[in-house]
């Protein structure tokens, strides 16, 4: 077996600690978990900081920033070119600035307007995306020609085309079905109502195999972790025995 | 020895020269006889020939900095005497300026996009195009200028900019109606319900209440509900001086909490009940985040939690702990994968559009239920458009291509 360095082996030895101190929060809360916790956060917390700083900080605004103003000092390229970058380039930075106007009492409102613009920005990003991306896509993705449909499930093409052509009519009726359940103005009564059931256990089905295959994905986190204990345990023989 | 008089360059001709030779005593060959060289066409009966009808026109539909470069096969690129190898594309900002080659193509090829940030919006560009044979690179003309430009108008975008109308005027038309004192039925949504009961469950308890507003980044619709929602439990927690915390994931989903909790409190009539502090910034790291609103959980044992947003995978692990400290919980979220976990571990789940719906009946504000109702006959307008293109596929199999195709914007 090959040797392990006292560092490698005091670095596995404090994440299998750790790993054990996250594990006894299935006993209840305590120090340990506690200690685990605070630790992580804490970490993360400045790890995120770091990368922010690099990666929002300096590379939106800060360098953007330099490259606009020394341009000035290029030949090439408008005078109003370069006015223009440069107030692209001040105005995100001032209007994240107003941000930290909420740490003073009296101009604490400011602080709205760099909120107001950032939600209504991105709202209206947002609408027509969604729109594009899932509505109109699934509203042409269910007109499907019945002829073809009906033909693979009586035409005999085999297991394979019935089952399609089975699916594509679950997909078309689920879709229907499942509009009539998020129909909030009418209540869901007599043939609507039987409508919106049929939809909601179409849902319900859908979320059940969803909820299957996900805790097979995390059943095998856990079965990683295990494993890492294990090789823990093996390297912790290993290094003592040598 | 003589050197065989030189051979016209002709690349495209491969030239065979007899030599005959006599041994002499002198050791030199005598002079062979005159020949004549005898040519072989490398192409057959083909003529090469450079690539031609190259067009550069700008990419349509686009921010601009594109430009497409189209030609016709040349002579030869087929699949009976493949002879090309491939294309060579060269661009110059001038007609007679230094051509530079921008990329080289495979056989079969005919058009090119041209993108990024090299080219400026406004600029002339010249494009011309070379097919590469064995022994040639035969150049077409230049092209005529491309200038790239932003495009105001997506064409292809239409059935969105229709809908987008249709949905923004029902929008408008509603929030009149309901302005007007027309009452606008929503139908009771079990979920919804429960949120006053959670409070005062909290209340009589004499415990906090937690609200987690999810992983999403305030661009998020399911955020933006989530603020919504926040509003009215804040609003409720204020008035029956209970308490909320709200651990955030993202710092200006942070900001934004605090300002709606803030808001929600004044206008209960207690302003100065309102603690900054509880409504704060833990990490911006998915798991680190949900150790600590777990361990707030254990620790502050809130009577309700309220999980509102977007949610990964730490939808279970919360909405556990959540169960395991004996909370009342109340889910909504529009991530499908995660619904299924808050339905078996949260006593009530908004899913989908119904965490959407859960703001408008909340508030019982014109503007958020006229939204509503214009969302619900968006469902019937998706659904009749669904029906059309089934009754035109039935009418003529081409005409449910084409109305499909058009639907999804080209």
């Amino acid at each position: 077996m090959e040797s392990i360095s006292i560092g490698t082996m005091f670095w596995m030895t404090v994440a299998a600690f750790l790993t054990f101190c996250i594990f006894s929060f299935l006993y209840r809360d305590n120090p340990f978990y506690r200690f685990a916790e605070h630790l992580v956060v804490g970490i993360s917390a400045g790890y995120w900081i770091a990368i922010l700083y690099h990666t929002s900080l300096t590379d939106l605004w800060i360098d953007p920033l330099f490259a606009s103003v020394t341009a000035f000092g290029n030949a090439e390229g408008s005078v109003a070119g370069k006015i223009g970058m440069l107030m692209v380039n001040i105005l995100p930075g001032a209007i994240g600035l107003l941000m930290f106007s909420r740490f003073f009492k009296k101009t604490s409102w400011v602080s709205r307007w760099p909120i107001a613009y950032y939600l209504g920005v991105s709202a209206g990003v947002a609408l027509p995306l969604y729109l594009q991306g899932f509505v109109i896509r699934q509203v042409a993705a269910n007109m499907m020609d019945p002829r073809s449909i009906f033909g693979m499930i009586f035409a005999g093409g085999g297991a394979a085309n019935f089952f399609q052509g089975i699916g594509e009519i679950i997909i078309i009726i689920g879709s229907i079905c499942g509009l009539a359940y998020f129909y909030f103005s009418a209540e869901h009564k007599g043939i609507f109502g039987g409508a919106a059931k049929l939809g909601i256990w179409i849902l319900m089905i859908g979320f059940g195999a969803t909820f299957g295959y996900t805790v097979m994905a995390r059943i095998s986190l856990l079965i990683g972790r295990l494993n890492y204990l294990i090789e823990w345990v093996g390297a912790l023989s290993g290094f003592f025995g040598s | 020895m003589r050197v065989a008089p030189q051979i016209p360059k002709a690349a495209c001709f491969l030239f065979f020269i007899a030599v005959t030779a006599a041994q002499q005593p002198s050791g030199e060959s005598v002079d062979s006889a005159p020949v004549t060289p005898e040519t072989t066409s490398l192409y057959g009966d083909l003529a090469p020939g450079s690539p031609e009808g190259v067009t550069a026109e700008d990419q349509p539909n686009d921010p601009g900095s594109a430009i497409i470069v189209r030609w016709n096969l040349a002579p030869g690129d087929n699949d009976k005497d493949s002879l090309v190898s491939g294309y060579l594309v060269y661009r110059s900002e001038s007609t007679d300026g230094d051509f530079a080659l921008i990329s080289s193509l495979p056989t079969g090829s005919t058009e090119f996009t041209d993108s990024g940030d090299h080219l400026i919006n406004g600029n002339r560009y010249f494009y011309k195009v070379a097919s590469v044979y064995p022994a040639d690179t035969l150049f077409s003309a230049v092209s005529d200028a491309a200038v790239p430009r932003p495009q105001f108008f997506h064409t292809r975008r239409l059935m969105v900019f229709i809908f987008m109308l249709l949905f923004s005027g029902t929008t408008v038309a509603f929030i009149i109606q309901a302005k007007k004192g027309r009452k606008l039925y929503v139908r009771p949504i079990a979920g919804i319900n429960a949120v006053d009961d959670a409070i005062g469950r909290a209340t009589e308890m004499g415990k906090p209440i937690l609200f987690v507003p999810g992983l999403g980044d305030a661009s998020k619709v399911a955020t933006i509900a989530a603020f919504t929602i926040l509003a009215r439990v804040a609003k409720k927690v204020a008035e029956y001086q209970t308490r909320i915390i709200v651990p955030n994931y993202d710092p200006v989903v942070m900001t934004i909490c605090q300002e709606v909790v803030k808001e929600a409190y004044s206008s209960a009539g207690r302003p100065d009940a309102f603690d900054p502090k509880d409504v704060y910034f833990v990490t911006q790291d998915q798991f680190p985040y949900t150790a600590a609103v777990n361990g707030t959980m254990l620790r502050e044992r809130p009577a309700t939690n309220f999980y509102m947003g977007m949610f990964y995978a730490e939808s279970l692990i919360l909405a556990e702990t959540g169960f395991v400290s004996g909370s009342i919980q109340i889910a909504g979220t529009d991530q499908l994968i995660q619904i299924p976990f808050f339905v078996v571990a949260c006593d009530y789940t908004l899913m989908g559009e119904e965490l959407y719906a859960a703001s408008a009946y909340l508030s019982q504000e014109p503007q958020q239920l006229g939204t509503l109702k214009a969302q619900d006959w968006g469902k019937v307008a998706a659904v009749a458009l669904m029906i059309a293109g089934i009754i035109v596929y039935l009418l003529s199999t081409g005409g449910g291509n084409s109305f499909t195709t058009w639907v999804m914007g080209g």
